[in-house]
């Protein structure tokens, strides 16, 4: 969910971009982290542990504790939390390790 | 291969300032940062800051982040590198460097490295669950994006993070159910734990948490009871019904290529970890390299801004560069520094510090 009204700051509007999460459909705001969009759909689930498949979310949000791996336009082991939104991105959940091509 | 006087690595507050004041001073600087964006954790901190004006106190982080971006961007001295990640340091002062997906290496006279710290986390059963998350990123989604990190949040830690973004989760419109934390008292500046509690928020000092609850994400937390030895006391469980529990339990210094150049560390816990040693100039064992900031050991931003205004002058005093001001600058550096460290609630950053000092410089 985004923030509707804040005291103190305020977010400008930035281009809403459109991109697949696991094949359905979103928006979010061009350049903003691909994790930001996620969180104001309401998605928090990111991943999938390699050994024990648990499900990992956010955790650090600047590049440093991989938590927020996921695979992008097919690229595996992609920060989340740093790699910006760009129109027409294919998102999905990483199970494990992810293979490169 | 590239050559420069100074590279600093990292351009948060102590960065920032290590650039400015040693582009001042005439040399030539790199400044290498990792992320899209200058300004390090300052850009999300929208509380205002304490110490003097020197320190720009009075003022919110994300204002002075733009105060010092402004100093450096028109600033001829210094080439900037964004998405720019340092990799190594070499025996023979090659620095590596990967920009835009292109490998760079780099061959600077003197380092500053102005890294900063990561969070830490705690353990507890389920703690990898999503909607968990250090304090630092429920503050860059809210207060950088405009994102609420859940709907309502159990905060642990009631040192100033954990109250300072406890508040900022009201203000975004985030209930707080609590605070908790393990010591018997409230770590945080008074008027920032006084300010959340007129609020309605109970801070729950000799607690800790049990363990988190849910399946695909969290759903619950358990705490506790602390006795005196910091046992868990049973049957003194309580549930908090949550969607985000947000840890603020300390930083740790990203210290990876200071241990890489061989500079000396120690571990500290008063500073969040293993730090290098230094001298009052913030030159470590290595010749060529100086800190500042949280790599340094783990501040407030206001001191990171010193220490890089100090590292900066001193960095590019060794390389020779001269200016009228330079004495000045350098005494009221050692000066803030010290006014900044004075109080009581630096005393155990000072007992730190005190560990890693290799004496007196210039």
């Amino acid at each position: 969910m985004r923030i509707a009204s804040h005291p103190i700051l305020n977010f400008p509007q930035q281009e809403t971009v459109e991109f697949t999460y696991n094949g359905e459909a979103l928006s979010g705001m061009s350049g903003e982290p691909i994790a930001a969009a996620l969180h104001a759909a309401g998605i928090r689930t990111l991943r999938h542990s390699s050994r024990y498949h648990r499900p990992r979310g956010l955790f650090c949000a600047i590049g440093n504790c991989s938590s927020c791996l996921m695979t992008v336009d097919g690229v595996p082991n992609v920060r989340v939390c740093v790699e910006p939104l760009r129109a027409g991105m294919k998102v999905e959940t990483q199970e494990g390790k992810g293979t490169l091509v | 291969m590239r050559e420069t006087d100074i590279a600093v690595v990292g351009a948060g507050p102590a960065g920032l300032m290590a650039a400015a004041y040693a582009a001042e001073m005439g040399a030539q600087v790199l400044l290498i940062e990792r992320s899209q964006a200058l300004g390090g954790q300052l850009v999300k901190q929208t509380h205002k800051f304490f110490g003097s004006r020197q320190e720009y106190a009075g003022e919110r982080g994300f204002e002075i982040a733009r105060k010092l971006m402004d100093r450096i961007e028109n600033q001829p001295n210094i080439t900037i590198w964004k998405n720019a990640t340092t990799l190594g340091y070499y025996p023979d002062g090659v620095m590596t460097v990967k920009k835009d997906e292109k490998f760079h290496t780099l061959k600077p006279r003197k380092i500053i490295m102005a890294t900063g710290a990561s969070e830490k986390t705690l353990a507890f059963p389920n703690n990898d669950l999503p909607g968990i998350y250090g304090a630092g990123a429920v503050q860059t989604l809210m207060n950088v994006y405009g994102v609420m990190p859940a709907k309502r949040v159990l905060m642990v830690g009631a040192g100033n993070i954990g109250v300072i973004v406890a508040y900022q989760l009201l203000q975004a419109g985030v209930e707080v159910a609590a605070i908790i934390e393990a010591a018997p008292k409230i770590g945080g500046y008074w008027v920032h734990a006084s300010k959340i509690q007129r609020c309605g928020v109970p801070i729950l000092t000799g607690h800790t948490i049990k363990q988190a609850h849910g399946t695909d994400r969290l759903e619950g937390v358990t705490v506790c009871r602390l006795d005196e030895k910091w046992a868990m006391i049973p049957g003194t469980d309580a549930y908090f019904e949550v969607d985000g529990l947000c840890l603020a339990v300390g930083l740790s210094p990203l210290t990876e290529l200071l241990w890489q150049a061989g500079c000396k560390m120690e571990f500290v816990a008063e500073l969040g970890g293993y730090v290098p040693w230094r001298n009052a100039d913030l030159l470590t064992t290595h010749n060529n390299i100086y800190v500042a900031g949280d790599v340094a050991g783990v501040e407030e931003a206001s001191a990171a801004m010193v220490e890089g205004k100090l590292a900066g002058l001193a960095a590019a005093f060794s390389l020779n560069y001269q200016t009228e001001k330079f004495a000045a600058e350098y005494h009221e550096a050692k000066n803030q520094l010290n006014a900044l460290r004075a109080g009581p609630v630096s005393a155990k950053v000072c007992s730190g510090l005190c560990k890693v000092m290799l004496g007196e410089a210039i």
